[in-house]
């Protein structure tokens, strides 16, 4: 049962192949029995799993108007508020915070008869690109253990590839759907800034964060963008904009498609490994009838420097609110106020977050804000106006999602500013606020996964579901698994 | 970047830096700061600074009652409540 994707899935209920319990059951045996090795998931909820699955049975058994999700097990990425399920975001801070509402997207999932498994690892707050951040230690890469799953929805990565939950929920700030699809050989995507509510979603970069889903395919992509999308008025960034049927277009044909591929994205950081497999995922659309297109996407090289400034600048602000006084950790006997916030958020906050949350004071303080945040919105704007310059001349932008493959735990975590450069494709669409996909188009090798994404314009999520759906109709690259999964 | 500048920054960030790290968190902030600073060769003149990826601009809305009052329930997950208040060390004697 674990090896069907989500449209399978729902037929296999439908046609009462399986009962949702059964099927629930299977997948917390799994958690159970295979994530000591990968340690993707931070909270297992087995009680109401089997509550909701047997809720789901019961709908299920009255017709066939159950929704889209009705008995699917799936999991929340831990920064998704879930009522009386720890968030801990990965981090001390909230280990021990129990939500009392849950997100927007939560409910929507519950609505659309998802049963939730449990909430997947990750970096702290979202900072990070390899989970290593993570207050409950690292998630490891299915594919190979001594890798990491990339990040920071690794967690939510490393279970969907090693088929511990049928999809997950996932949050990209600057790659965090995309870079760790890459690395475990799933589908991820990152929908257009403001198209998923992220009303319940622990904040990082207000300006630059998104949620969106990490699926086995494009079309179970596709299955849970039309669950998660739509306007909601409680998330002030949330875009008043129609939602359509996302599975509707994936079969469109893809003849005449322009797609561009970026001079800077084929550069010298690119591993010549990966740069292979995204020519030769090139060549198959151009077998399909896409027209390729060299483009240019000439501030490219300023993308990371930017996020740098933008990103840090905005947690420092979100996290001001973890306090020690209304929910989170508080320290030890603090002698007064000012020793509670302090010792409180030097004791709850790991090395990463405290770094950014410096770098983001710097940045911010007196006489440094024209130097570096109005400068950064100003670079923020040539990115963005680099992409509307391509975008007016091709369909998709295509390139690699990571410079490499998965790298080994451990060899990236004391050079920050190394670990920041892996996110130098991924970065630029989170600037600009597009849509972008990460869909697997082959192993190295080593046997690691490399993942192609695609880039669309503003709210075509449809077309790029579609474009990413017919390339896994024409290869099987989607289907392969790691190793040693049964 | 040096440690009396971190010492500036932690008091900002109201957050503890023990002296024995500060250097090393000194070394690290350098580094990115040095990564960021390639900024400063990019020709932006006459460039609006960008804050929303759709130059969206705040939404408002009516300024009434929306949520009920749920204290009880978002005061279970604070470290000390008395009689509906936060409590913290003493502030004015």
């Amino acid at each position: 049962m674990h090896q069907l994707t989500l449209a399978q899935l729902s037929q296999g209920l439908r046609d009462k192949a399986f009962s949702s319990v059964e099927l629930t059951q299977h997948y917390l045996d799994r958690i159970q029995r295979l994530d000591k090795q990968y340690n993707s998931f931070i909270s297992v909820s087995p009680e109401p799993a089997l509550r909701n699955a047997r809720l789901a049975d019961k709908r299920l058994s009255t017709g066939d108007d159950s929704p889209t999700l009705c008995g699917i097990p799936i999991a929340h990425k831990d920064l998704f508020c879930t009522e009386g399920v720890r968030t801990s975001c990965g981090s001390k801070m909230l280990d021990n915070f129990i939500p009392p509402y849950n997100a927007n997207i939560v409910d929507n999932c519950l609505n659309a008869g998802a049963v939730m498994l449990g909430k997947t690892n990750m970096d702290e707050f979202a900072m990070g690109s390899s989970n290593e951040n993570s207050f409950y230690g690292p998630t490891k890469n299915p594919w190979n253990t001594e890798c990491v799953p990339g990040g920071s929805s690794g967690g939510s990565a490393a279970a969907v590839s090693a088929q511990l939950a049928a999809a997950c929920t996932a949050s990209d700030t600057g790659g965090s759907i995309r870079q760790p699809a890459s690395f475990c050989g799933v589908t991820g995507l990152k929908p257009t800034y403001g198209r998923v509510s992220r009303w319940g979603m622990v904040a990082y970069a207000s300006s630059l964060d998104q949620a969106g889903p990490i699926t086995k395919t494009a079309e179970d992509a596709a299955i849970m963008l039309n669950v998660l999308a739509g306007f909601d008025e409680r998330d002030s960034t949330s875009i008043n904009e129609a939602t359509p049927d996302y599975t509707r277009t994936l079969n469109d044909s893809i003849e005449g498609l322009r797609i561009g591929l970026p001079k800077e994205y084929f550069s010298d950081g690119v591993d010549p490994e990966v740069a292979i497999l995204i020519e030769s995922a090139i060549k198959q659309y151009e077998k399909m009838g896409a027209i390729i297109k060299e483009i240019s996407l000439p501030h490219t090289h300023l993308a990371v420097p930017a996020y740098y400034v933008i990103a840090p600048a905005e947690c420092s602000a979100n996290l001001s609110r973890f306090d020690g006084v209304r929910y989170g950790y508080r320290c030890e006997n603090p002698t007064d106020l000012e020793d509670l916030y302090k010792r409180s958020r030097a004791e709850g906050f790991g090395e990463e977050v405290k770094r950014r949350i410096l770098v983001g004071a710097y940045v911010l303080s007196a006489g440094y804000y024209d130097a570096y945040y109005r400068k950064a919105q100003q670079v923020r704007r040539l990115i963005k106006q680099d992409f509307d310059h391509a975008l007016s001349d091709v369909d998709i932008i295509a390139g690699p999602t990571a410079p490499s493959p998965a790298f080994e735990l451990g060899s990236k975590t004391n050079d920050p500013v190394a670990m920041y450069l892996e996110d130098i494709y991924t970065l630029p669409t989170n600037l600009a606020g597009l849509p972008a996909i990460s869909i697997p188009c082959g192993l190295s090798a080593a046997g690691k996964p490399v993942g192609l994404q695609l880039t669309g314009h503003y709210f075509q999520e449809a077309k790029l579901l579609n474009v990413a759906h017919q390339f896994q109709q024409e290869t099987d690259l989607h289907k392969q698994t790691a190793p040693n999964i049964d | 970047m040096d440690a009396n500048e971190i010492a500036k920054l932690a008091q900002l960030a109201k957050i503890n830096i023990e002296d024995t790290i500060a250097s090393d968190v000194a070394e690290n902030i350098s580094r990115i700061l040095s990564l960021v600073d390639q900024l400063q060769a990019a020709d932006t003149d006459g460039i609006e600074p960008m804050s929303h990826p759709m130059d969206a601009v705040q939404r408002l809305r009516a300024d009434t009652i929306s949520e009920a009052n749920q204290r009880d329930q978002l005061q279970a997950c604070a470290p000390a409540v008395d009689k509906g208040l936060f409590l913290v060390p003493k502030v004015i004697d």
